[in-house]
């Protein structure tokens, strides 16, 4: 019985929390990896591109509710996600005709487009709280539970509890669902292939016949999506805060370089590294040392390697330790 | 040969300042294999990359079947006809020998697994790895690829620059053989060579270049037999 009850509290405070934000970090470090995979350079204002298309999603929330739409249970920002879509492909695609291109046509060095994705991204940041301001919001409606604790009590009758969200479920699904059609697209269309052609060789790929500017636009059209919808299934989950989604960007850029920048495959299992580590270093383990322990062993202290104000110390470090240790990240990236 | 089916002629031309290509002039026939030769530096690579458009030229123009090339882009001549396979990084290592053939015929609409099967036919090994990442086969196995890819178009005109590079006498002499076989089904090959005494065996047409310019030429029996081409280039 106490196996099960360290079971369940591990389940409710580290498994279920650790799934959900991996699939948002692997999400945002899709779009960072495929950015850097054709573009070959690390846009760093891809954190304020996931607060932009959040609060593109956002506005069109509070319209459909305004005109009385809903899909209850499910939340309303689910069916205002196209309209997140929309304007953030159109903002990127904007960006990268003005900004970028310019640049991209110079031939500039890696570095420069770098930097200028770091302007980028102070203008888009600017822009998101000019909008809708700084403040923390919510924007999750409809039911907020699957299970609750009380219910999952009553069926086991455990002393611990452990309660399913609906934004973990739609976090996960929508995951599942995004990185396969990703998967497919990359490995079975010819556009796809085409992509991946490009990231692998470019001057080869010009010979082929490759557009190189098509290439890039898909790729933008991707990252935007893929960020708005991180962002969202973010947000859900906790909530909307601009400062937060810029603080996402480190942890987003650890999973990506975990997984191997330039690698799709490699971002979601990066995601869930960062995530995991920083669940479970912060993570007190008190109360699950204390099921599985026998009588009179109960630890005194927390069990807690880092107070929770630390985790982003966390990614940080990974990050450093595999780029030390494995520069090209698990699963061989470009990065070296 | 009054008028040859791929001809550069009188090209001058280089990346800087000083000509690379000082006025030679290489042309092939259709079906046959020319090979240019040459010492290290003489710009062998640069008149084949010259010929594909690779290379702005100074003077001198490209003709592909009597048509004026000379100011079209290397994506357009690949539209014409032509197809280069340039001496390194010339597969996508990342993908499946299949899938860089599919690259290959990224230009095609139409059905292309005739001409994959073609492919397959030419270079068995591939059918074999054809679900294998390019980057994981041998060196001789991934010029295969790489002939391959640039045959996926069909092309009337093929440009193979060292396609022996780094592989041992065994698989350069299959490569060899491959090529002729490639030549035999109509395909215009023009390619250079560092293994000189090789190639000119399987030459129609063979060019020496030295500093740019035409040395020698004939065809690759005359250039074999001929002592000063031998004593000089050959080793003997």
């Amino acid at each position: 019985m106490d196996i099960l009850n360290a079971l369940v509290a591990f389940a409710n405070f580290v498994l279920l929390p650790g799934m959900t934000y991996g699939c948002q970090l692997a999400l945002g470090a899709l779009g960072a990896t495929l950015v850097y995979g054709i573009l070959r350079f690390s846009n760093f204002a891809h954190g304020d591109t996931m607060a932009f298309g959040t609060m593109a999603t956002i506005l069109a929330t509070w319209g459909l509710q305004a005109a009385g739409v809903s899909i209850a249970p499910l939340p309303t920002p689910l069916i205002a996600l196209p309209f997140g879509f929309a304007a953030t492909v159109l903002m990127v695609l904007a960006t990268d005709r003005l900004v970028y291109r310019p640049y991209r046509n110079r031939k500039v060095a890696s570095i420069t487009l770098v930097m200028t994705s770091l302007g980028v991204m102070f203008v888009m940041g600017g822009l998101v709280r000019i909008f809708i301001g700084v403040d923390d919001r919510q924007f999750a409606d409809g039911a907020r539970f699957v299970f609750t604790a009380a219910q999952f009590r009553t069926w086991t009758g455990l002393g611990e509890t452990v309660a399913l969200r609906t934004a973990q479920v739609i976090t996960i699904v929508a995951t599942a669902v995004a990185v396969g059609w990703l998967h497919w697209f990359l490995t079975r269309t010819r556009t796809g292939k085409s992509m991946r052609a490009f990231s692998d060789n470019e001057n080869l790929a010009l010979l082929s016949g490759i557009n190189p500017e098509r290439v890039v636009m898909i790729v933008w059209v991707l990252s935007a999506m893929l960020a708005t919808l991180a962002g969202v299934l973010y947000g859900l989950d906790k909530s909307f805060r601009p400062i937060t989604y810029f603080q996402l960007l480190l942890p987003v850029f650890a999973a990506a370089v975990v997984g191997g920048l330039g690698n799709p495959l490699g971002a979601v299992p990066g995601g869930f590294v960062i995530a995991f580590s920083e669940v479970l270093f912060t993570y007190s383990f008190k109360k699950v040392a204390s099921y599985l322990l026998p009588q009179g062993w109960q630890p005194e202290g927390l069990l807690q390697f880092l107070a929770t104000d630390y985790k982003i110390a966390v990614s940080f470090a990974v990050l450093v330790l595999v780029l030390l240790f494995r520069p090209t990240g698990i699963f061989r990236g470009k990065t070296a | 040969m009054s008028n040859p089916f791929l001809i550069g002629e009188a090209m001058r031309g280089g990346y800087g300042a000083a000509d690379i290509l000082n006025g030679c002039t290489i042309a092939v026939e259709k079906g046959e294999i020319a090979v240019i030769v040459g010492p290290n530096g003489a710009g062998k690579s640069t008149a084949m990359k010259a010929v594909f458009g690779m290379l702005r030229l100074r003077q001198g123009s490209v003709r592909l079947g009597g048509e004026d090339i000379t100011r079209l882009q290397p994506q357009e001549r690949v539209a014409r006809g032509m197809a280069f396979v340039p001496q390194t990084e010339n597969v996508f290592a990342s993908m499946t020998v299949e899938e860089n053939l599919e690259m290959g015929a990224f230009l095609r609409r139409d059905d292309f697994r005739s001409t994959m099967e073609q492919v397959y036919a030419l270079f068995p090994v591939l059918r074999d790895k054809r679900r294998q990442a390019a980057g994981e086969l041998s060196g001789g196995q991934r010029q295969q690829v790489a002939v391959g890819r640039a045959l996926m178009t069909e092309p009337s005109v093929l440009l193979l620059d060292e396609p022996t590079a780094g592989v041992s006498p065994i698989v350069m002499d299959e490569l060899f053989d491959r090529i002729i076989d490639v030549a035999r089904t109509g395909v215009t090959v023009l390619m250079v060579e560092q293994n000189a005494r090789q190639a000119l065996e399987i030459a129609d047409r063979g060019y020496v270049l030295v500093q740019g310019a035409n040395r020698f030429t004939g065809t690759g029996r005359e250039l074999l037999a001929d002592p000063e081409v031998r004593s000089t280039f050959l080793g003997g």
